[in-house]
């Protein structure tokens, strides 16, 4: 019956894209050799499955990857009317670009404070929740809460509480503090720290959470058995169990980060206070001006900083996570 | 009898012990409770407040919060009201009303309309990216070549962009067809947003191949094997996806702003920072009106949206 299967699938044993990577080195030469032969069958089904992907295909491609090419086209000519090819001039006139620089200032700031924070937090909650604590699910649905609630909808609250004349204030005058402009001076930074760590420590703490619960438990009850402690448990089995999940989350939080402009739009409109002055302030704005050339070379300057931080990410990830058997 | 001397030699310290670690475990309980406690009012606060609120008169409102929204300083009825020289942040209000979503509701329907929008933009666009992701997942899954795994990597690495790259392309294109400030430049690149593909492929990549070659065996042809075998395995997954999409684009701001001119066609969420400084009361009723939606999505299946994003924790198939 196993034979009759194999016979009439057509599909060789070893060496065929379905079967998975192969595991000795021999025959991953067998299967270089064969990348050239395959059979008919097999490319009736590629064919066959390809299908499935035309919509999709074909939609991020008209949508992203073809007007990407645009973007760099934009980039490198004077204007769209004469089309004069000038090189990086564009990138020059962006990098003294005052606007531009204050916005990539505060962004980067941000991300490099928020984003550690919101880690940092969500992975303590996390591991708080997954150590044995009654109500845990009861604790899970109102650490997602903000997540659901959409940012328009509580902006009014926090702007009850960082006004000159609200909340907070009262709390810190009761302290002894002086009363702080939240919104229009450089603590309207905190607020902003503030919105994104409500916003986003839910998500990733889920992450964590499900990461900390697929650790084999038998490895860390021997460890426990020799003696090893709680502290020195997490920091030397759990941690590099979830370092892949770190870096992910990593990833996504500082994709958020650039997602800030949301709350700060909502809080403050189009010109916030300087501190408050992130890239999508920029980009609309320029947006506003229809400066294609601005535009254009700002995305791909954006672009390739996060392809240099999600590499670095991913090659830690590669690097630290080794040694672990999934 | 030897044996129960060492039993009884052996239980006395580790009773000892066992106290102590009972001892560290409360301690550690109560430690974990009031972090987690106190974490929760803050997370909740904004939320319960915003809903508290709501239910007050204009009146109430103005009270608390005139100092902060002016132009509250006429009271809907015409006569002056009083205005405390402090914020004054109250959870339950005096008295009960409902008048504030009898306004929205009845009165003004302009709120409505842009809620009416939100909903057009959202539901075509989660409903149609499921369509189209599960194709190309499919296709990810099914068979892998060399050539997928690299357009693969192009989605992920599309996916991991913010919108200040990708909106550029988008407004290039919509600028193009001519479809600035329509509806559509907001549907169409949100149904190829490849976010859905990458769970719904690393989904699919778990399901054995053996079950795709007995079916093959009966006969199925390509079809069959998507909709009869792929997805009713990922059912699941499909409703956490569709959850995270439609809390994700419920939520947009950044493409309404950039991609339509005409606030006719703002949704609910770029429209609500439009009414906030005249209307208080308004504004945070309509506010908690928007939040229905993804709330009640998310207390009926909040288990398929935790899936999903556990789902998503990892960029490695």
């Amino acid at each position: 019956m196993k034979k009759k299967l194999k016979a009439a699938s057509g599909v060789p044993e070893s060496g065929s894209p379905e079967s998975g990577p192969p595991e000795t080195k021999p025959v991953k030469t067998e299967k270089e050799k064969k990348k050239w032969r395959i059979s008919k069958r097999e490319r009736a089904e590629r064919a066959r499955t390809s299908v499935f992907m035309m919509p999709s295909f074909l939609g991020v491609m008209l949508f992203f990857i073809l007007p990407f090419l645009v973007v760099i086209y934009y980039a490198l000519i004077d204007n769209p009317t004469t089309a004069n090819f000038v090189g990086l001039e564009n990138f020059e006139k962006l990098f003294s670009n005052n606007a531009f620089k204050l916005a990539l200032k505060n962004t980067g700031m941000f991300s490099l404070t928020a984003v550690p924070l919101v880690v940092i937090i969500a992975l303590a909650l996390a591991v708080l929740l997954e150590s044995n604590i009654p109500y845990k699910s009861t604790f899970r649905t109102i650490f997602l809460s903000p997540m659901i609630v959409p940012a328009a909808s509580i902006i009014l609250i926090w702007q009850v509480l960082f006004d000159y004349n609200g909340v907070i204030n009262d709390i810190t005058v009761f302290f002894g503090a002086d009363p702080v402009e939240w919104l229009k001076s450089d603590f309207g930074y905190i607020v902003v720290v503030l919105l994104f760590l409500w916003k986003n420590i839910g998500y990733n703490m889920i992450m964590f959470m499900s990461a900390l619960s697929a650790i084999p438990r038998g490895i860390l009850e021997v460890a426990m058995l020799d003696g090893c402690g709680t502290v020195r448990r997490f920091f030397t089995i759990k941690l590099r169990y979830l370092s892949s999940t770190i870096s992910y989350v990593t990833i996504m939080s500082l994709i958020n980060s650039f997602k800030i402009f949301r709350e700060v739009y909502l809080l403050t409109g189009d010109y916030p206070y300087d501190t408050m002055y992130t890239l999508q302030h920029f980009m609309n704005n320029t947006f506003s001006n229809y400066d294609y050339q601005k535009l254009s070379s700002a995305a791909i300057v954006l672009c390739a900083v996060m392809i240099v931080i999600i590499g670095i990410l991913l090659w830690v990830d590669n690097h630290v996570g080794k040694g672990i058997e999934e | 009898m030897t044996s129960d001397i060492r039993l009884n030699s052996a239980a006395f310290p580790e009773k000892k012990k066992k106290k102590k670690v009972k001892f560290r475990r409360v301690l550690f309980l109560m430690f974990a409770l009031v972090v987690l406690v106190t974490f929760a009012f803050l997370f909740l606060f904004p939320t319960v407040f915003t809903v508290t609120n709501s239910f007050m008169s204009t009146t109430e409102i103005s009270a608390n919060y005139g100092k902060i929204f002016t132009g509250l300083g006429i009271s809907g009825d015409g006569g002056r009201v009083f205005i405390a020289d402090k914020v004054n942040l109250q959870l339950i209000p005096d008295r009960v009303s409902f008048s504030q979503y009898a306004t929205v509701l009845l009165k003004s329907p302009e709120y409505l309309l842009k809620f009416w929008n939100s909903v057009i933009y959202v539901l075509p666009i989660v409903l149609f990216q499921l369509v189209v992701a599960a194709g190309a997942s499919y296709c990810f899954a099914r068979v892998e070549t060399k050539f997928r795994s690299i357009v693969f990597f192009a989605y992920i690495i599309l996916m991991l962009m913010p919108y200040q790259v990708t909106l550029v392309p988008n407004y290039i294109v919509m600028d193009k067809l001519s479809l600035m400030n329509t509806r559509w430049a907001i549907i169409l690149p949100g149904i190829f947003s490849p976010f859905s593909v990458f769970i719904l492929t690393k989904f699919m990549r778990r399901i054995p191949t053996a079950v795709v070659e007995a079916a093959k065996l009966d006969g199925a042809s390509e079809w069959q094997i998507f909709s009869l075998i792929y997805m009713p395995l990922c059912r699941s997954t499909l409703y956490s996806v569709a959850i995270l999409v439609f809390i994700d684009y419920w939520n947009m701001v950044e493409q309404p702003l950039i991609l339509l001119t005409d606030q006719e066609l703002y949704p609910l969420s770029v429209f609500l920072s439009k009414i906030n400084e005249g209307d208080t009361g308004i504004a945070l009723a309509i506010a908690v009106i928007y939040m229905v939606p993804p709330v009640l999505l998310f207390l009926y299946s909040e288990d398929y949206l935790v899936d999903g994003i556990a789902y998503s924790a990892s960029v490695k198939g």
